[in-house]
């Protein structure tokens, strides 16, 4: 990176100048925070309050968690939010699992055949099959309505299996060596050297994974149809797009304002996400250009 | 990968000549080295089955095209039609409404929303200080990683209907707007979305393309008496042109595939004449209608000519001297 001072041939930069740029930059972070901040504020708001604000609330000023305690009053979304988990958590696991050994079978050009297995998974972000095609495929596979379709259509990417694969190759070639001198095979290279070496590129392919699961509501809409085994994105949809009401979704009874609740569930889907972004974010800078440039 | 390792080989084929290691043939028999990496080809096999069955054998269902498929028969017993569905789907109004819709959208993303991240990159990259870099940096990044369904309930609750937007505009003495359903603006109200959600993502690319340019050059123009705007068009803007191409030709070659999420989820809002793009097309006509053929049909032109474009574009790229998309992967 850059030093943080300015190059001596560069000009003092003029007043009007910083300022301008200091509102445009400004203004840019505000319309992407305000809308974080006012969906959180409105869960915790009480109805009058609602009302006052026209639509969002930014701050409350009396702070109430009755929406939350619809929301996970055992109905439709705490139900949608277990799925989700699920469907991330088994989803996110297998996904990398598969993908780590791809790219290390992938790793070494010398291997037969690599260069070929390479380029039928590569071609396949250039042509996608569409809707039609992937859904005949899955009926005729038999996975329809269930946990399997949810998870094995987009089990592995081809863009994490490029940035796994670019890390994999980059490795210190001496280390895998000597370890091959100790008669070591490759499955125990895998364990013992290339893996603990690679923890933080395989923690940004995880949480790749695991976003891409946890937003997922595709999936679920096509190959799903019964709405009470639904992950939670779905019943957003529902719940928040189609205006379907909500009595259905929480519990018996709803003290909360409705509008709150949908806030509510907003908050519920958006908070893991900014719970893992830091860490993401730490890391993917790097891994989105690796892709970008191989793939 | 480094030379020494390539010579050492994978253990015993190379260890089983040891008499002869210049004049070691240089193929071993196909059979020979598939069993010498037969360890690093069964870690593949997971994967490579992954991709033939869900990317590859799909491909075959476009049979349906040609057939008046129903699920419940099959491939082998449905009717045979030939070319009837493509028929179908030339003389229906609803399918040009769709090829309308895809390419007015498409068009409005390219003019608004291709050159954005080239302007906040710009801007980002003239920041001194790198603390504030780095922050503008963490916030614009994070709406990328925010799915479809939540940044459309999101637009929803600020400028929808009973949204913060149409109360300001009437608490001002206008009139109430409601950009969510308003077919007219569906093609600007979906470049807005996409904006907020990938320009700060989309920056990544620019960035590092500017950050690639030697300070020398800058250094030298100001020498040469060149200001911040000369210096901007004759250092700046010709660094980072070439990426710039590359993207917007890639950008042509996948024209006809207009976010399927964000719009399946606003379609109704608007209503299919200004909403419906083809993959929503497909999706209703087929899965939810039950029209198979005629939507395998569209399905298989729309993939087709999108396999074209996307082969051209990179064909384009790579003669104007850009490492294509597939090609240089493999090396």
């Amino acid at each position: 990176m850059r030093a943080s001072e300015r190059p001596a041939w560069m000009e003092r930069p003029s007043k009007l100048g910083v300022g301008l740029k200091a509102v445009i930059i400004t203004a840019i972070t505000l319309l992407v925070i305000y809308p974080f901040v006012g969906v959180i504020g409105t869960s915790f708001s009480s109805e009058s309050e609602i009302a006052r604000s026209g639509g969002f609330v930014l701050l409350p000023t009396a702070p109430q968690l009755d929406a939350y305690r619809a929301v996970f009053d055992g109905g439709t979304v705490t139900r949608a939010l277990l799925i989700s988990v699920l469907v991330t958590g088994v989803g996110t696991l297998a996904s990398v699992t598969v993908t780590i050994c791809m790219a290390y079978g992938l790793s070494r050009r010398e291997v037969t055949g690599s260069k070929w297995i390479l380029m039928i998974a590569l071609f396949t972000m250039l042509f996608n099959p569409g809707i039609i095609a992937n859904f005949l495929l899955v009926n005729q596979l038999g996975l329809l309505n269930s946990f399997g379709a949810l998870v094995l259509p987009s089990l592995v990417s081809a863009f994490n299996l490029v940035v796994l694969r670019s890390f994999f190759m980059n490795l210190p070639g001496e280390l895998l060596e000597s370890a091959r001198m100790d008669g070591a095979g490759d499955l125990r290279i895998l364990a013992r050297i290339v893996l603990p070496l690679s923890k933080a590129v395989i923690a940004v392919v995880s949480l790749f994974y695991a976003v891409a699961y946890w937003n997922n509501f595709f999936n679920a809409l096509l190959y799903i149809d019964d709405s009470d085994r639904h992950p939670l994105p779905n019943i957003l949809r529902t719940f928040i797009l189609q205006g379907r009401t909500l009595e259905s979704a929480v519990g018996t009874e709803a003290p909360a304002p409705v509008q709150a609740i949908q806030m509510a569930v907003l908050v519920v889907a958006i908070v893991p996400i900014l719970l893992v972004y830091p860490f993401l974010q730490r890391y993917f800078t790097k891994g989105v250009l690796t892709g970008a440039i191989k793939g | 990968m480094t030379t020494p390792l390539q010579a050492v080989g994978t253990g015993t084929a190379s260890r089983a000549k040891p008499e002869t290691p210049l004049a070691a043939p240089r193929r071993l028999p196909l059979w020979k080295r598939l069993w010498r990496d037969r360890v690093m080809l069964m870690l593949t096999l997971p994967g490579l089955v992954y991709f033939l069955v869900f990317h590859y054998v799909p491909l075959f269902g476009y049979v349906a095209a040609f057939q008046d498929y129903q699920p419940y028969i099959g491939f082998l017993d449905s009717q045979w039609v030939g070319l009837q569905n493509f028929a179908t789907m030339l003389g229906d109004p609803r399918f040009w409404d769709a090829v309308g819709n895809t390419l007015r959208i498409t068009l409005t993303q390219l003019v608004l929303f291709f050159p954005a991240p080239i302007a906040l990159a710009l801007l980002l990259n003239s920041v001194i200080s790198e603390k504030v870099r780095r922050f503008v940096q963490s916030v614009v990044y994070l709406p990328h990683f925010i799915g479809w369904v939540i940044i459309v309930s999101v637009f929803q609750q600020v400028i929808g209907g009973a949204g913060v937007l149409p109360g300001f505009l009437e608490s001002i003495g206008l009139p109430r707007y409601d950009m969510m359903t308003d077919p007219d603006a569906f093609p600007l109200l979906v470049t807005l979305q996409v904006i907020w959600k990938d320009c700060g993502w989309g920056t990544i690319i620019f960035l590092a393309a500017l950050l690639s340019i030697n300070p020398e050059l800058y250094e030298a123009a100001a020498m040469d008496g060149a200001g911040r705007w000369r210096r901007l068009w004759h250092v700046t803007l010709p660094g980072i042109t070439p990426i710039i191409i590359l993207l917007l030709i890639l950008n042509l070659g996948s024209i006809l595939s207009v976010g399927f999420e964000q719009i399946l989820l606003q379609r109704d809002a608007v209503g299919p004449e200004s909403g419906e793009v083809l993959d929503t097309f497909v999706y209703f006509n087929g899965v939810q209608d039950g029209q198979w053929g005629p939507a395998a049909a569209v399905g298989l032109v729309k993939a087709v000519v999108g396999a074209v474009l996307v082969l051209g574009a990179n064909k384009v790229a790579h003669l104007l001297g850009h490492e294509g998309v597939y090609r240089n992967a493999s090396k």
